[in-house]
């Protein structure tokens, strides 16, 4: 049994501000049914842009509720700018520590008040996190698994994990995130990539090869992982039309899905011209 | 007001055990190896044990090992097939099997064998086309669990040993959820090796028995003094061993009880459960499986939210929810079997004993419709995001 604090249970069995703001300012979503967490933030903004009201709903376990129940008592009253200051740290304290398997829950409040606050600010969705996907089951870069490093002072790959879930899959990104810690904690920045070659420009007909190829073989084991699926409906010049199958139907990620891992693979291994649409 | 469920795990132990070890805890602590008239007494008790294990699976007590659990036992049983059989490097396992077996798979497959790992299908069932031909002129060994510890889906053992004795390789199987369960006849199974543990029935901690067939090879994967024969040594964990054989004893007495009233009252939790809460299925083959077992599963929700609020009721289960165990995926069994994500997460397994009563199954009938109404209003998922309409009427 996980040794909870006092508050993660008091939290957990009696949660603050669970439900919806049905004409809430800004809703922020971060996870999925798949990934085994999923919070969604619904956050109540006044004219000075401070929180005034903010609820959630949670897919999770006894921390993600804990975290998301603390993180809404945190933020009432401060403004977005405020807000925007509010770490995974400050929300793990507030509970007064969670166990270290569980910090991504910490984790996951942030990147939900985030998605919120950037919403709010008139942004529809996160940008594509930035940098190489390390984790293909989970979808996280180097910059993410950077960051989560250097904020929260992480040594080792099993911290990693924890805050980020990067490698909590299949673990062949193992190697990798090693490479990453090692880089940040020696300051070695790592060495640049070669550039890569200019690809010719593509026939239609390669261009189908190439995007059906890179949808079975990459595209389609990352989402059955998931209990996902997905189906190429047609490509018309650039536009890739794609549905989006299984446990990826009703997912409130999907949108990402097609476009931070979906769309930006296409572009990465085919043309960097393409774009996916849901058809 | 309480009541343990989860006794895949592991189970209370049997007052009538308890009664047994207690001298051994007292006056009678001789080492069996002695020579004085406190260690013969000890092992003369270490040697009835034997009998008692030996008569509950009707195997020769001299086929009898006694092991420090049930990971100890399936560790030596494949170490000893392989070991006698250098010149022969591929395994056949399950992709279900309890980790005791799967990461010595993954060990020698890392030394190089190689590996065959059997599917299921969605009932956790294998396919015996693929098991046929799954075996090569190399293969070493076949290792296959008796009964499933999540979904209590039953192998059909005695096939497929009859089988791999055809190809004249070894059978191995982790019997530890199997015993005292179903009855078992080591004269008719022509199983090499099998591994029960203690603490599966009502014996303590700590001890646990490998059957090894005679002339089955036999490689020491503990070495030491002459105990066992030479076949494993280290002092024996004697309260251990006088435990499991009156555990042993007591197993074979209830196993009529476990597939008549256990039996029903898991029948009677599962359609309770079923026919109160929406969006819930049952993992695992309805008929084929262990008499105490069920494994179910609520959409929409987490298993780990569910357990520790079920744990303030006084009601122990276990879940194959990736959150319990700390990994981030959830069950391999249930992810085998294909259980899809928006399942698996929300998985509970409920394992009765022979102690478990109605009042056990009500308690649960009563406490777990709430708890689930409650973290689903509590969830983002819901069925209107499927298109479906969401009813769920419990009171909370």
């Amino acid at each position: 049994m996980w040794e909870y604090t006092n508050k993660v249970q008091e939290h957990f069995l009696n949660p603050q501000n669970v439900g919806v703001i049905e004409d809430a300012d800004a809703i922020g979503e971060v996870g999925s049914l798949s990934c085994g967490d999923a919070l969604r933030l619904f956050l109540k903004i006044d004219d000075e842009e401070r929180i005034v009201d903010a609820k959630f709903q949670t897919f999770g376990c006894a921390s993600a509720i804990a975290s998301s129940s603390v993180l809404t008592e945190l933020i009432k009253g401060m403004t977005l700018d405020e807000a925007s200051k509010v770490s995974n740290k400050d929300i793990a304290e507030a509970l007064g520590g969670l166990p270290k398997e569980k910090m991504h829950c910490s984790v996951m409040g942030q990147e939900a008040l985030e998605d919120a606050i950037r919403k709010y600010r008139g942004l529809e969705a996160a940008p594509a996190p930035e940098g190489e996907i390390v984790c293909k089951c989970f979808g996280v870069t180097d910059v993410q698994i950077k960051r989560a490093v250097q904020e929260n002072k992480l040594t080792t790959l099993e911290e990693v994990t924890n805050f980020t879930k990067a490698g909590g899959g299949c673990e062949d990104c193992h190697g990798r995130i090693e490479e990453i810690i090692t880089e940040i904690l020696t300051g070695e920045a790592a060495k640049p990539a070669p550039e890569p070659e200019k690809p010719a420009r593509l026939t239609n007909i390669k261009r189908f090869q190439l995007v059906t190829k890179v949808i079975d073989e990459e595209i389609r084991p990352a989402l059955n992982k998931d209990g996902g699926d997905i189906e190429l409906i047609d490509i018309d010049g650039h536009k890739v039309i794609v549905s989006l199958r299984g446990a990826c139907v009703g997912c409130p990620s999907s949108g990402r899905t097609l476009k931070d891992f979906v769309e930006r693979r296409l572009k990465e291994t085919v043309e960097p011209e393409i774009s996916v649409l849901e058809g | 007001m309480s009541a343990y469920l989860d006794n895949n795990a592991t189970t209370m132990v049997a007052p009538e055990v308890r009664e047994a070890i207690l001298p051994l805890l007292g006056d009678e602590f001789g080492n069996p190896s002695s020579m004085h008239r406190l260690g013969g007494q000890s092992g003369m008790l270490m040697e009835q044990a034997r009998q008692k294990i030996a008569a509950g699976l009707n195997c020769d007590p001299d086929e009898i090992i006694f092991t420090s659990c049930g990971t100890e036992g399936d560790n030596t049983a494949i170490f000893s097939a392989l070991e006698a059989q250098p010149e022969k490097r591929h395994i056949i396992t399950t992709r279900v099997e309890h980790p005791a077996v799967l990461n010595v798979a993954k060990h020698y497959e890392r030394k190089g064998y190689a590996v065959t790992y059997l599917s299921v299908d969605s009932n956790g069932l294998f396919d015996m086309d693929q098991y046929r031909t799954a075996f090569r002129p190399d293969t070493a060994l076949v290792s296959i669990m008796y009964a499933n510890n999540e979904s209590g889906v039953i192998s059909p053992i005695q096939e497929m040993a009859e089988i791999a004795k055809k190809h004249g390789v070894l059978f191995h199987t982790d019997a530890v959820q199997a015993v005292g369960k179903i009855a078992i006849d080591l004269k008719t199974l022509p199983v090499d090796y099998l591994v029960l543990s203690g603490h599966k029935i009502h014996a303590p901690k700590g001890v646990g028995a490998l059957f090894v067939r005679k002339n089955a090879p036999f490689r020491p994967f503990m070495l030491g003094g002459h105990q066992e024969h030479g076949r494993r040594g280290g002092t024996e964990n004697l309260p251990g061993i006088v435990g499991l054989g009156v555990a042993m004893e007591l197993a074979v007495e209830h196993i009529d009880d476990e597939n008549t009233r256990v039996r029903a009252m898991r029948d009677r939790l599962e359609k309770g459960l079923i026919a109160a809460i929406p969006d819930a299925i049952v993992n695992g083959d309805m008929e084929k499986r262990l008499p105490n077992t069920s494994s179910i599963a609520f959409k929409y929700i987490e298993g780990e939210a569910m357990l520790l609020m079920l744990d303030q009721f006084g009601i122990a289960a276990s879940s194959g929810s990736a959150c319990t165990s700390g990994s981030l995926e959830p069950s391999h069994v249930l992810r085998a079997m294909g259980v899809p994500f928006t399942f698996a997460h929300g998985s509970l397994r409920f394992s009765l004993s022979t102690y478990n009563t109605d009042e056990d199954i009500d308690l649960v009938l009563k406490e777990l419709p709430p708890i689930i109404s409650r973290l689903r209003e509590m969830s983002p998922f819901r069925r209107g995001d499927e298109g479906l309409d969401w009813v769920d009427d419990h009171d909370h």
